[in-house]
């Protein structure tokens, strides 16, 4: 009894505290509550961090060559001078990895990024305007969501051509069709709320209306969504390196490496599940990162 | 003659739906005199909001204003585009509603808000803005304006959220201000305190347009009362006048269902049945479904709104010169 009131007598000072501190100390004090309310955020925040640091210090970090062939040592088991063993063609799967990184990473952030800014600035139009607006915009994405994605990234795949900048758009060109569709009808909703109402009274114009008050308060949804959308793009971009279509061999990235162990599952399985466990942690990492943001960030979530 | 602030002529609104067109607001005019708080009183549905929107152009899809016009400050609004609107609406006239709860925007801090009414209306800089917002808000008396400026709508009491509504409704410091149930979801402390605060704002040479169903809060600070009764203005006169000689049938119903503490012991009584429907509408006077004093003239002819003593106008065949005939 007398512990929880003391917690609330503290969640009550620290929302009188916060209307008092400016803006930069306050993200900071929202960021050590965070530490202390949620361990599962802070490591998870600490992984990336790691994962990003090991990707752009691969070179240094690591003794072999990205494409460094050692046909001697073909298939090698986890340990001794190949710490996570090394594949068909003898290179060193932990570098592989470290190098597979940078592709992946960039792969699973960016375009989930530009997929949400797009689906959200298409989906709030939509939503806004209504009518023949919103009647293009949306049957555009169901034509994109009627498609298998993976079918629709292979045309645009083959129309654009490789390259990594074609894959950031070919798999943005995917994912935004369902985001469109969340903020759009989060859209619907706010759009005949009060304070929205409030605004028109006051003179603001509707694109202020659409980019101010509205979108802020579909941020929360669209954090979830961004954090969704990031394995869905590193799993995407690992199918169409398989079909020849993402990152070419001999460069590395975490779905090739997958796609490309497949073939010695029964002899050599490490050469999948090395960059199989890698996606894995990196996906649960951003997606407990992001519950974590939600909670202190949205201002409505916070226990009162 | 007397300055008007707003002015609002035979104002019709036309909602064409399946089952026919109907007129949520009817042939209303009111006039809304500079420096004077006007209140339109009438039950759920009559058309009070409605009549706030028209004039505040926000009717929305299928509304429309078919008939009539709106002037403010002189000048005819009726047919205003959508940017000209934009321009008017926050700096000459403003609106604040209901819910506070609702009304502001959850993830923007209420200070914020306030700041981009000032910014839209005017050329002046961030510090300025700020400024000229913790000035309202202390005009509003918000307590420890500077602390309340960072926070959010959720760590606000309603009654604070109420003066923070106020505070940027009035920051451009428009002539007409439209108070749409301004104290509903409110207690009665935070009450007379915004009521008191709409006061000082018409002292501060601001007219008031006051929408409510709170006979009590019509009582305490209008000079002039219009009843609403199914799109009509059925009754309109000084508070005063009103309050001690109500004409119209309706306006006693509605007095007579107000609890009071003097006549103890009486049963509260009501009006029976209730709005009729607008498709509906009874061929003569749209209150003679439920008027106890209604005869075959009424239901077959429609009341003007006509004097029954000077000052005093009512929609009804029963009061004033004709009744004495």
């Amino acid at each position: 009894m007398l512990r929880k009131k003391r917690e609330q007598l503290e969640q009550a000072a620290d929302i009188r505290l916060q209307s008092q501190i400016g803006e930069e100390e306050r993200f900071w004090f929202l960021m050590r509550r965070m530490a202390r309310e949620n361990k599962t955020a802070v490591i998870s925040f600490i992984f990336i961090v790691l994962m990003i640091l090991a990707a752009i210090l691969a070179p240094v970090l690591t003794v072999y060559e990205e494409n460094d062939m050692d046909l001697m040592n073909r298939l090698s088991a986890p340990g001794g001078a190949h710490l996570l063993g090394t594949d068909e063609g003898g290179r060193d799967v932990l570098t592989r990895l470290l190098y597979g990184a940078r592709v992946s990473l960039l792969i699973g952030v960016i375009p989930a990024l530009l997929s949400l800014i797009l689906g959200a600035v298409l989906g709030v139009i939509a939503g806004y305007r209504g009518g023949i607006t919103d009647t293009i915009i949306m049957r555009i994405a169901d034509v994109t969501l009627a498609f298998p994605s993976m079918l629709l990234a292979m045309v645009i795949m083959y129309a654009l051509g490789g390259g990594l900048i074609n894959v950031f758009l070919t798999l943005t060109l995917v994912n935004w069709a369902s985001v469109a569709r969340v903020v759009r009808s989060q859209t619907l909703q706010l759009k005949n709320s009060e304070f929205v109402e409030a605004a028109r009274v006051m003179g603001v114009s509707n694109r202020k209306i659409m980019m101010r008050h509205i979108l802020p308060n579909c941020l929360p949804t669209l954090l979830v969504l961004f954090t969704l959308n990031i394995p869905t793009s590193i799993l995407t971009e690992s199918s169409l390196s398989f079909l020849g279509l993402g990152v070419q061999p001999p460069n590395a990235s975490w779905g090739l490496m997958i796609n490309t162990g497949r073939q010695y599952l029964f002899t050599a399985p490490w050469l999948s599940f090395v960059p199989g466990i890698a996606i894995m942690l990196t996906v649960l990492a951003f997606n407990f990162l992001g519950n974590g943001l939600l909670d202190v960030l949205d201002p409505r979530q916070k226990k009162q | 003659m007397e300055q008007k602030t707003l002015e609002v002529r035979n104002l019709t609104v036309c909602f064409r739906t399946e089952k026919g067109i109907i007129r949520p607001v009817n042939g209303v005019s009111l006039d809304v005199p500079a420096g004077s708080i006007v209140g339109i009183v009438g039950e759920s549905g009559c058309g009070k909001s409605m009549t706030a929107r028209a004039v505040m152009g926000l009717l929305r899809y299928p509304g429309k204003v078919t008939e009539g016009s709106v002037l403010l400050n002189g000048r005819d609004i009726t047919n205003l585009t959508e940017k000209e609107r934009r321009k008017l609406r926050g700096a000459e006239v403003s609106m604040i509603f209901q819910e506070p709860m609702t009304s502001l925007n959850p993830v923007v801090r209420v200070g914020k808000q306030v700041e981009e009414a000032i910014r839209l209306h005017t050329d002046c800089t961030k510090e300025e803005a700020k400024a000229r917002t913790l000035e309202m808000f202390r005009e509003v008396e918000i307590p420890e304006a500077e602390t309340r400026y960072k926070c959010y709508p959720h760590q606000l009491s309603g009654g604070l959220r109420q003066r923070v509504l106020i505070a940027m409704a009035m920051i451009c410091k428009p002539s007409l201000l439209i108070a749409d149930e301004p104290t509903t979801a409110l207690d009665v402390t935070v009450e007379a305190q915004i009521l008191k605060l709409l006061e000082q704002l018409r002292d501060g040479g601001t007219s008031v347009l006051i929408i409510s169903h709170d006979l009590g809060v019509i009582a305490k600070v209008c000079d002039y009362v219009y009843v609403m009764y199914a799109g009509r203005i059925v009754e309109e006169a000084e508070t005063e006048v009103i309050f001690r000689r109500p004409a119209h049938p309706y306006t006693q119903g509605l007095f007579r269902s107000v609890a009071s503490l003097r006549e103890g012991g009486s049963t509260l009584e009501t009006i029976p049945g209730v709005v009729p429907n607008l498709h509906r509408l009874p061929a003569g006077c749209s209150f003679s479904l439920r008027c106890g004093e209604c005869d075959a003239r009424c239901e077959q002819e429609l009341p003007e709104l006509k004097e029954t003593e000077p000052g005093h106008k009512a929609r009804c065949f029963r009061t004033g010169k004709e009744a004495a005939e």
